[in-house]
Parts: structure tokens; sequence; C-alpha cells
């Protein structure tokens, strides 16, 4: 069995009084909650605290931790002997359980509620995993590989955490931030509890060209000063192929012009939109013929674009 | 290997009030208190049997942790997830914002 210093995790010495070890774990806890946090890997510290609070905070419970001694954390390590009375049951093998299962057993002596044992219907631990997948993916619905770790029990009720793998079908029509549920793909109940849920978070790649917001997409569309007066017919990426789209004459930087139904597939039927954001790009290196035209349209024009300014700007 | 089929939790899909507190872990007592404090409204409160959107499971989910995980009382349960919905609200709008920004700045 792996040493897992719970001391070490909480911060707190190993002399810490009770209300010492709550106060820690409520400024940690105030710090790693999944719900709370936004710092990275707070969940899995969150758990960790979780665990060692779980154990700390009750007497009988940390007196028996007290008894493994002091180890290295992950180091490989035995109870002294006839330590594992205190789980219950007769004899069994420490190899490879986990100390925060096991903990989470502790009868100090009394009968365990394991899955023979006790009568009370314990419901599957949830799970919640983020499946990050591309714009593409969403847009036609995907597969994703999931593999998680849950608690499995044996014969004597002890807890051991398995690896399970699956695939998943993510529909179309997922969008950023937006969850699906797979229902009894969680953690398995006890004494007919029913299993826990997998929760998927999805959170969309970010795209070389369209940025999502909710089913909409946007993408940037640079146009020529001429395309931009003159009017044009420009090719436009969309997911389900180029389209032509139509520049009216006059179109100014800063116009968005919808392309219907051409953004994400909603769940329920029906499509967000693509638009189209106007840009004009200017030539970096212009000709010499390029730059004489331009100079023989500054002379002919009398378009004004800070007219707006007013008498401030020409004073 | 087997596909498993994900589940939309959507504002178009509906969870009784039984349901909901079986998926959230939450206790029929403390689901009506949430509503109470106006965290969670039921689709037709004068309904005799109260259904919720499915999306408020999330928010049910996170009450709970809440509850459990920082021993809460019912009133900071509320507070603090009426803050949070809040927060969540403010990052979706800033992502649509981020969206209609240009990218390329000529």
């Amino acid at each position: 069995m792996k040493y897992k210093d719970y001391y070490g995790v909480m911060g707190v010495d190993r002399k810490a009084s009770a209300e010492d070890i709550k106060n820690a774990y409520r400024k940690l806890a105030r710090k790693y909650h999944p719900d709370v946090s936004k710092e990275p890997g707070a969940e899995e510290k969150f758990k960790e605290v979780g665990e060692a609070y779980e154990t700390l905070k009750d007497p009988e419970k940390r007196a028996a931790y007290d008894r493994l001694g002091s180890h290295q954390p992950g180091q490989d390590f035995r109870p002294p002997p006839g330590w594992e009375k205190q789980f219950g049951g007769g004899q069994f093998s420490f190899d490879d359980l986990d100390l925060g299962d096991l903990f989470s057993q502790f009868s100090g002596g009394r009968r365990r509620a394991g899955p023979g044992g006790g009568k009370i219907r314990v419901p599957g631990e949830d799970y919640e995993v983020t499946a990050h997948i591309s714009l593409e993916d969403a847009y036609r619905g995907t597969e994703v590989d999931l593999e998680l770790e849950v608690p499995e029990y044996d014969e004597q009720g002890f807890t051991h955490r398995v690896r399970r793998a699956f695939k998943a079908r993510i529909p179309k029509g997922a969008t950023d931030g937006q969850r699906l549920r797979l229902p009894g793909k969680g953690g398995k109940g006890l004494n007919g509890g029913r299993d826990g849920d997998l929760y998927l978070n999805i959170a969309l790649h970010p795209h070389r060209l369209f940025r999502a917001s909710g089913h909409d997409l946007f993408l940037d569309l640079p146009l020529a000063p001429w395309e931009a007066v003159l009017g044009a017919s420009v090719q436009v990426p969309t997911l389900g192929g180029p389209v032509r789209l139509k520049i009216p004459p006059g179109t100014s930087a800063g116009r968005h012009l919808r392309i219907a139904g051409r953004g994400l597939p909603k769940p329920h039927g029906g499509e967000g939109d693509l638009f189209a954001m106007v840009q004009i790009a200017v030539p970096t290196a212009a000709s010499e013929r390029e730059r004489a035209l331009f100079k023989e349209l500054a002379e002919a024009s009398t378009f004004n674009p800070r007219g707006h300014f007013g008498e401030e700007a020409a004073k | 290997m087997k596909i498993e089929q994900a589940m939309w939790l959507h504002e178009r899909h509906e969870l009784a009030l039984e349901e909901l507190c079986e998926l959230s872990g939450l206790s029929e007592t403390e689901l009506r208190e949430l509503v109470d404090y106006g965290v969670l409204a039921p689709i037709d409160p004068d309904a005799p049997h109260w259904s919720f959107r499915a999306d408020r499971l999330l928010v049910a989910r996170s009450a709970r942790r809440l509850r459990r995980d920082l021993d809460l009382d019912p009133h900071a349960v509320a507070l603090a997830v009426a803050l949070l919905e809040r927060v969540r609200d403010l990052e979706m709008e800033l992502r649509d914002l981020r969206a209609k920004l240009p990218r390329r700045q000529q």
C-alpha cells in the first residue's frame, strides 16, 4: 500500500488540534473547490484535501492513521500487525488497496457496511470529465474515448480502483460549455443504490478561422478597398463547404454580413448563423501603378471619412 | 467497444422534482429551500407536480457539493450558487463578445 501524508496535504503539524485541522480544511476548500476555483488542477487537489480531512477530522480514524507512523508520500509500506482489525474484516492483502478508500470504510472494529453487510443503499459517485473537441466534430457529431478510474467492490466489500474505458457518442449540436449526461457511467452503487452518472463538459478547441458564440459562428472577412466600394461576389469558407457571398457596394469595415443557417447545428433542429465580419485590407507593398491610381482617386474624391469629428478636429 | 449515447442537459428537456433530487443528491426539503431562496425556479410554480429545465441539474449539483464540502448553511448555499450563476453568465457573455472581436487587426 502506498503511503499518503495527510498532514502534509493539509499543511498542518502532526500535533495539530481538531480546530486547526478544520480551519486548514476550510481555507484549502475555498481555494480549491472545483465549483469555485479556476486554478489548474484544482479538482485533483481538492480531492486530496477532502480525503485527508475525512480521515483527520474523525478522532478514531486519525488515531488509526497515526499508528501507521510517518513515511514518505508514495512510499510502499505495511501497516503494523493486527492494524487491519479495526476494519472489521479478517486477513486481507494491502497490496492494491488505496489508503483513502480503506479509510472511507473504516469502522473502528464495528461491522462494515460493505455490499454484503450493510443494508443502506448508497448511490454511486458521479464524475465530471471535459471533452475537448474540434469545431468540425461539433458540427458533424463525434465519438470520444473516455477513461475513468472508478471504485469497485470485492467480495469482502473493499474498494479497488479500476480503470474503465469506453466510447461516448457526442451528437451534433454541441457547443462550448454545453453539458451532456451519460447515465450510469459513474461509480457503481452499493446495496442496490443507483449507479452514478458521468457528466461531460464540452470544450471547443480554438479554430483557425471561426469563433463560436453559442451556435453562431464569426469569421473575419478581409476585403480589398475596391471590393468594399464597388461590391463583389466572394467565396467564403463554412463548416459545410465554401459558399459565395454577395458584398453590396459601399460595404464598410466592421459590418456583419449574415449567412443564414451556416453556423453550428442545434440539438433540437435548426442551425445557428455564420457572420462574416468585414475588414478592409490594404496591400502592404503597392506597385507603382497601384500607387498612381490611388493618387488619382485621392485627388478626384471628395469623401471625408472623418466628417463626423466636426469642428473640434478642424481647430 | 460499445458506444455510449450521451444525453443533452438542455433547457428543452425537463426533469421532475423527484428526478432532480435523485440526480443531484439533494433531499426534497433542500431542493424546496433552493426554490424558496430563488436559486432554482420550477417551470410552472403553480403546477401540482414541479418540473425543472434539465440544465438546472448543474445548479442543483453545485449546491449539493458546496453544502457538503464547505459545510454551508442553506442561506450561504443560496448566495454562493447565485453568485456562481452570475459569474457563469458573465463568462458566457465575455466569450460571446470575444467571438465578435476581429482577430486579425489591420
